[in-house]
């Protein structure tokens, strides 16, 4: 579905991301986990067009979508959940859902669409009027994810969704991802909290310092010694 | 119809109904920066410049063709439009203090050139021949302030406004939900402009003198001030601003050579004790319909659903 080959990306003189190479099949949750600066969330906003990459091409659903913008890439199916939740602070937690269905125009599909949302997410139904910035850093974090779901991606991009929250929440927020892709939904998820990430997701990629180092089956990475050790505090 | 209109300013004194045409041109000039500083959240410093560039343009269609006022204004509009679009072109993938120094330098170099350029009379400055117009300069300008009002409010409530509202909340995110911002910037940048460009239009006529030096930083300055002072982002806040800023120096009069000291303090205490503004984080509409008691408070809905259950 997704697949990205040779990519390398910097920042100015910063190498960010050097021959990274990888894929996402449908159906999948595909976690990249590694230390900060290792280049996770650089890989997602590449892949998102919103930092352009130096060479490399990035194909989904047979497409070249390498250097598309933005907004395009929202249209053609991928939604990312951006670090740090990025909600719409000044604006209540209906109009956020609203917003993140701006690319779509059928007003109806998009209140069931919302319906959808709340049956998802109980918790932001009861504060839909409320502005976002008034909601706990769990209930930013889903409605980030609601306010995503809100393009119908075929591919959801999330980007830490564990970061500062408690370790109850970051089970619940996890629950919800492996329902999200229970019903249909690709995932692609960067994640520090590498158990977590490892516990739900099918394959895995480890990066260190701009490069994937390792690769495979979730399960056996989460067995893999070299990995228990550097990523899983053993 | 011209005479009735004639008539009923006749009945106005003339120094009061200066007052008046002022906070109108204030209203437009006032909504168009508050379409890109406070709808959009690009902080624009060269406000002024862009009522120069309609001043001068409504002016010269005025003395070269008598061009009718309202399509002189619509010209106008669009002349200052295309300009604020070319120069946001460039400048508006800058944030925040580099914006606002950008359209600084740029208001700048606008002031140089109508100094220098022969078709603005360089530093005389331009007389401008009474409007084209069959209705008194007073009812244009307010028709222009009310159709402005209108305007933005639909801007606002739109669908475009609300793709802006996303890109002052947050432009990543706005990009993430599928926003073209930099399209849109500049289509912001534009309309504020365009209402610039008017507000210089009608400033123009009814002063009847234009002179480059007129619109400088401190111009821009002013028309930033209504909108801070009414509350970012809020139009109900723009006009009142407009309101308060343009009739506050006359008003103030009576206090001579304190009355600038004055100004400024107030401004100083409207930081420390409304730094949103009047009306900042109000909703008008709401407010109105309270007053008129068609909706409830939000308490009393609380208070209705507890008795409900």
């Amino acid at each position: 579905m997704l697949s990205v080959e040779k990519l390398f990306v910097s920042y100015k003189a910063i190498k960010a991301l050097q021959d990274v190479s990888f894929n996402v099949e449908q159906g999948e949750i595909v976690a990249l986990i590694g230390a900060n600066g290792a280049g996770k969330t650089t890989i997602l906003n590449t892949v998102s067009g919103i930092v352009p990459a130096i060479s490399g091409k990035i194909a989904f659903k047979g497409e070249d979508i390498t250097g598309i913008q933005p907004h395009e890439i929202v249209k053609r199916g991928i939604s990312q959940v951006p670090e740090g939740r990025r909600v719409f602070a000044n604006m209540s937690v209906l109009e956020n859902l609203e917003m993140g269905a701006y690319i779509r125009n059928d007003k109806k599909a998009v209140a069931e669409e919302i319906d959808e949302v709340f049956q998802r997410f109980p918790r932001l139904f009861e504060r839909k009027k409320q502005l976002a910035k008034t909601l706990s850093g769990g209930e930013q974090q889903m409605l980030a994810m609601g306010r995503a779901l809100m393009s119908r991606p075929a591919l959801l991009l999330l980007d830490e969704p564990s970061m500062g929250l408690a370790p109850m929440l970051v089970q619940q927020i996890f629950d919800i991802i492996q329902e999200i892709n229970a019903s249909g939904t690709t995932i692609m998820l960067v994640e520090q909290n590498a158990n977590m990430a490892l516990s739900i997701a099918n394959r895995a990629y480890v990066l260190e310092t701009g490069e994937v180092v390792l690769s495979g089956d979730a399960k056996e990475l989460a067995a893999n010694p070299e990995v228990r050790k550097a990523y899983l505090g053993e | 119809m011209t005479e009735f209109l004639q008539g009923l300013l006749s009945n106005i004194n003339p120094y009061i109904l200066q007052i008046i045409v002022n906070i109108g041109i204030g209203i437009v000039l006032a909504l168009g920066l508050n379409v890109i500083t406070g709808l959009t959240g690009q902080l624009s410093l060269g406000h002024a410049a862009f009522m120069s560039v309609g001043a001068f343009t409504s002016a010269l269609l005025t003395i070269k063709l008598g061009m009718p006022i309202t399509l002189n204004l619509l010209v106008t509009g669009a002349v200052t439009a295309l300009v604020g679009a070319l120069i946001g072109y460039p400048i508006l993938r800058l944030t925040g203090d580099y914006l606002a120094i950008c359209t600084l330098g740029f208001a700048e170099i606008v002031k140089v050139v109508f100094l220098n350029l022969d078709i603005t009379n360089r530093a005389l400055g331009l007389s401008v021949p009474p409007a084209n117009s069959a209705i008194p300069m007073p009812f244009v300008v307010w028709g222009v302030a009310i159709l402005a009002i209108i305007l933005v409010s639909f801007v606002y409530n739109s669908r475009f406004g609300r793709a802006l509202k996303a890109i002052r909340g947050d432009e990543i995110a706005a990009e993430a939900m599928g926003i073209n911002v930099a399209r849109y910037k500049v289509q912001s940048f534009a309309l504020g402009t365009f209402l610039a460009g008017v507000g210089g239009g009608l400033y123009a006529h009814f002063i009847s003198y234009i002179n480059p030096s007129d619109f400088g930083f401190l111009k821009s300055i002013d028309i930033l001030s209504m909108i801070v002072l009414g509350g970012l982002g809020s139009i109900p806040g723009a006009v009142i601003g407009a309101g308060v800023l343009s009739a506050a120096p006359e008003f103030l009069r009576f206090m001579a050579n304190y009355r600038m000291l004055v100004y400024g303090a107030l401004l100083v205490f409207m930081m420390l004790f409304r730094p949103n503004g009047l009306m900042g984080g109000v909703n008008f509409t709401d407010m109105v319909l309270r007053a008129l008691g068609r909706k409830p408070h939000l308490k009393t809905v609380l208070q209705n659903r507890e008795v409900g259950k």
